[in-house]
């Protein structure tokens, strides 16, 4: 086990409850993540985890609780200010940009960092193209970095599913996030496929520090990546701790396996 | 084989970003260009430049305007007729107004303010989409046309309605309006600002603004959730879109027409350039121009054909072959290329890039 470099709680959520009118969603959870881990969110399908995602990513509000990001209380904000906050994220369904290539959807992650204005970049001279051979340079580094030089040109509507998912990754990757949020990046992979995702989270963990939230099903993968796990199961938060600490939860064990009567 | 990008390598980005990165691309182009400005103006007849040419560079402007907001930003409109009418009582305002003012500088501006017309009726889009927001663009069409037919202010209180382009002139000495001015003259002013408007639009779908309508029209909420802004951006788009419909506007009023009242921008005018655009292909700034040739040139050689051949058929039969045979071509092309004109180009070239082998 390599030296993991955690750091302060970066944000907190506090007694969040989530209700689509009758239908309560979640339920008073309670959790923090610190910088630089990975933090897993687990739980049986319907459990509540995107939408758990949904609201620190600021789509859905809470109609109870608090989400405390960097030492301060987080008003009510529209959706793409989270992006400029520093949470960037991926989904559980692939949703690129199809007619677009490889190369411009990951430069769209990059859209809050371009300050050229309309007329500088109508004329694509000085500072617009400046910025344009800039963000180039970073996002070329991403490409690397996940090993998809051959796809740069093709639009990713033709793309198979797998390289769908690592493109999103990269677009997500390009914001330079200080949170990211992977909602399932393994889902319907095969077990290659899962070891090359997983080694590029870990990367982007290692590398960059960047503290990861992960929902994923495969447990294999939740218990060898996560330094932590929150378990989730009908809106309600049954476990919160290690992996281990997880894995031996009563609690957890009857809501995955069922308990006998 | 001869058309190919195989040893061609680019060793900076600013060169991968180029608009043109085949060789044998950017000598078509230039002989394109070449073409257009040299060798038409010398051989074309008079009717030629006034009927055929003319027509087809503006509602080419008009269609790439059309195809910035609906192809490249996705948002359907059918207001294009009411904001051409736009440009062209705006820049008849400012050139009666002001007649000091430049030709220049007047169609410029009457874009600049259909762009703010353009914005106020795309508050809109923010809330409603597809074929909703089709209609509620449709509104401003009707709204625009009825407020220049309503009110005489418009038309300086003209009794018949129509206006009438002032004689006007670049350089101070060469007119491009007006009964005076000649084809010739009246054609290269509109290609010089139809290739830089065309320019201009190709700069913007490359860079950044382009990259953010193209992620609002895929996936609007993945783009919202990325950091870019619904509102600003779809505004963007239309104020953009709103700037080429008025500018063509403009022009097809003071170049083209010379004359003009507001039934010549109806919902006609928003369909025939819708049609322009989706049979050119949405999101390609080369489709806009192919759209516009197809819908503008087609008729007008499906009229002399029969004369060429030799054929004497009366003129009524003609127009009525002329109707169907138009309509047979739309729904071939649109069965066998569902992407436009645009995408049959790319699939040509795709092909002869590998040709004279299968593979």
């Amino acid at each position: 086990m390599f030296q993991r470099n955690i750091g302060d709680v970066i944000l907190e959520v506090q007694g969040i409850s989530l209700s689509f009118g009758a239908m309560r969603v979640l339920n008073n959870i309670s959790f923090d993540i610190r910088q630089g881990e990975i933090r897993s969110i687990i739980g049986p399908n319907g459990a509540g985890k995107s939408s758990m995602l949904n609201v620190i990513n600021g789509v859905y509000h809470p109609q109870e609780g608090t989400i405390i990001f960097q030492g301060e209380r987080r008003a009510e904000m529209k959706v793409h200010e989270a992006a400029a906050q520093g949470i960037a994220r991926t989904f559980q369904n692939i949703a690129l940009f199809k007619g677009m290539s490889t190369l411009d959807n990951i430069m769209t992650g990059r859209n809050q960092m371009m300050k050229s204005n309309l007329l500088q970049q109508a004329i694509y001279w000085g500072k617009a193209q400046k910025e344009e051979l800039k963000h180039r340079k970073v996002v070329e580094e991403i490409i690397d970095f996940l090993e998809i030089q051959a796809i740069r040109k093709t639009p990713v509507g033709r793309l198979p599913y797998g390289m769908q998912k690592r493109v999103e990754l990269g677009r997500a990757l390009a914001a330079e996030p200080e949170i990211l949020l992977l909602d399932e990046p393994m889902a319907g992979m095969n077990v290659e496929e899962k070891e090359d995702m997983s080694r590029f989270v870990l990367d982007i963990n290692d590398e960059f520090g960047t503290t990861i939230v992960l929902i994923e099903h495969d447990m294999g993968v939740v218990m060898d990546l996560s330094d932590r796990v929150v378990v989730l199961d009908y809106g309600v938060q049954l476990a919160d701790g290690s992996p281990d600490e997880v894995r031996n939860n009563q609690a957890v064990i009857d809501a995955y396996l069922g308990v006998a009567h | 084989m001869i058309y190919r990008e195989a040893g061609e390598f680019k060793s900076s980005y600013q060169a991968d970003q180029a608009i043109l990165t085949i060789r044998q691309d950017r000598w078509f182009i230039w002989g394109l260009m070449a073409f257009a400005f040299l060798v038409i103006p010398a051989i074309s007849s008079e009717y030629w430049l006034t009927t055929i040419m003319l027509p087809f560079l503006i509602l080419g402007l008009a269609a790439l305007g059309l195809n910035i907001l609906t192809g490249y930003a996705g948002q359907l409109s059918l207001g294009t007729g009411g904001f051409m009418a736009t440009g062209a009582f705006a820049a008849y305002k400012l050139a009666t107004a002001f007649p000091e003012l430049n030709i220049v500088i007047v169609i410029l501006a009457s874009g600049l303010i259909t762009s703010g017309v353009g914005i106020l009726f795309g508050v809109p889009s923010l809330r409603i989409k597809g074929f909703y927001l089709a209609v509620a663009t449709l509104a401003s069409q009707f709204f625009l046309i009825w407020m220049f037919n309503k009110f005489g202010w418009f038309t300086n209180y003209s009794a018949s309605g129509v206006i009438s382009a002032p004689p006007m002139s670049v350089f101070n000495e060469i007119l491009v309006t007006g009964p005076h001015a000649t084809p010739v003259a009246k054609y290269l002013f509109v290609l010089t600002l139809v290739v830089l408007l065309t320019l201009v639009a190709k700069n913007l779908v490359r860079s950044n603004i382009g990259r953010e309508w193209m992620a609002v029209r895929d996936m609007d909420i993945a783009a919202e959730i990325i950091g870019i802004p619904m509102l600003s951006t779809k505004l963007k788009a239309f104020a953009v879109s709103s700037f080429y419909c008025g500018v063509a506007g403009a022009l097809w009023a003071f170049l083209h027409t010379g004359s003009v009242e507001p039934l010549a921008f109806d919902v006609n005018r928003s369909f025939q350039v819708l049609f322009m655009v989706i049979i050119g292909g949405l999101g390609s700034i080369m489709g806009a121009f192919l759209g516009a040739g197809f819908i503008v040139l087609l008729p007008i050689l499906l009229t002399n054909a029969p004369h060429w051949f030799g054929l004497n058929i009366a003129v009524d039969t003609i127009s009525h072959i002329e109707f169907m045979v138009f309509g047979i071509l739309i729904i071939f092309f649109l069965i066998v290329e569902p992407h436009g004109l645009a995408r049959l180009w790319q699939i040509t070239k795709e092909k002869l890039r590998l040709w004279p082998f299968p593979y």
